[in-house]
């Protein structure tokens, strides 16, 4: 999805896609990488996030907003998988609680796209890449209409970018 | 008419009722993340129903709209760790060993730590209000098993469901 473009057409078409989602821009959320089936996506810390007030460690809700997000983006942007998708399920696992004052970073995978459902896995890391703050696996659902494959809608994204990035 | 000897008077009922809804609030209005999403728990005896009043900050897909999932997930997740503190709470609470003004912002009570969440996405969230119901199906000394339902229009058409398990604090 992202090949073939210049550091600031990547940058602005990321921008792009997480401003587009309201929650995600509430969240402060920086798509980092989309490609074949691979999203990298970070939030930074904010104390609007806080889930235990002693600690200051960000409530799990808000790590599994990231996982969720993140998930979804990788099956749009597999080569296979639809322009739009769903969440089926979601399971997350919760290793550690996050370092208060830290930038979390999710990383997924969509692995496999069959004509109705595609299959990811992700990892939320702080900055200690070393040891998990949780890990997701979920399936997501997948349009079975070849004709919305998400590379078109994507090129539609880029171009509009692109235009933008030469205005 | 005349009462037996050991009769001791109902508290007044407003006692009963600032006693609980102190609690409840300790439990709620004292998480950032809670009141950033905007959730709200009402409570009917020992019964509560979490509220996620709607608001566009809250979408995750604006063709539809739909409620973003991670925002589902967070809602299932905090009714569920909010019952799973309130059922922990009210033994303490009811038998006057816990002082509900103790609790509230800076003094939380500890909560039980998530150890994995389990979600079923079976409608796309509409743009309005939702609200959930969890059950604690088991709770032992360490672990705790809580299914949890979330519903908007109507209470039987389900729009997410989740299992998670959680540890028990102190344990």
């Amino acid at each position: 999805m992202m090949k073939g473009m210049t550091a600031e057409q990547k940058a602005e078409l990321a921008r792009k896609f997480t401003e587009a989602i309201p929650h995600c821009k509430a969240l402060g959320m920086v798509l980092e990488k989309l490609e074949d089936g691979e999203a990298i996506m970070s939030m930074p810390y904010d104390e609007k996030l806080i889930g235990d007030p002693r600690t200051g460690v960000i409530h799990g809700g808000a790590v599994s907003a990231l996982l969720d997000t993140c998930c979804g983006s990788a099956v749009m942007s597999h080569p296979k998988a639809p322009a739009i998708t769903a969440t089926i399920d979601l399971r997350i696992d919760y290793m550690r609680p996050a370092t208060p004052g830290q930038k979390i970073t999710a990383k997924a995978t969509c692995y496999h796209v069959t004509r109705s459902v595609a299959f990811v896995r992700a990892v939320a890391l702080d900055e200690d890449e070393g040891r998990p703050v949780a890990t997701a696996s979920g399936a997501f659902t997948a349009d079975g209409d070849p004709k919305r494959r998400s590379t078109e809608i994507s090129n539609d994204i880029t171009d509009d970018v692109s235009e933008g990035g030469a205005a | 008419m005349t009462l037996p000897p050991n009769h001791k008077r109902p508290e007044p009922v407003e006692v009963v009722k600032q006693r609980r809804d102190a609690a409840l609030s300790g439990l709620v209005d004292g998480v950032p993340y809670v009141q950033f999403l905007g959730i709200q728990v009402e409570r009917h005896g020992d019964e509560l129903t979490a509220i996620l009043p709607f608001d566009d900050k809250l979408i995750g897909n604006p063709m539809l709209p739909a409620i973003h999932g991670g925002v589902t997930a967070a809602f299932l997740e905090t009714a569920a760790v909010i019952q799973l503190s309130w059922s922990t709470l009210w033994e303490d609470m009811e038998s006057g060993s816990l002082d509900p003004s103790t609790l509230g912002p800076g003094h939380m009570p500890y909560l039980p730590k998530t150890i994995d969440l389990s979600i079923d996405y079976l409608r796309s969230g509409l743009p309005r209000d939702a609200y959930a119901r969890a059950r604690v199906v088991r709770q032992g000394r360490r672990y705790a098993s809580v299914h949890v339902e979330a519903w908007q229009d109507r209470r039987e058409k389900l729009y997410a469901q989740a299992t998670g398990h959680f540890l028990m604090p102190g344990s």
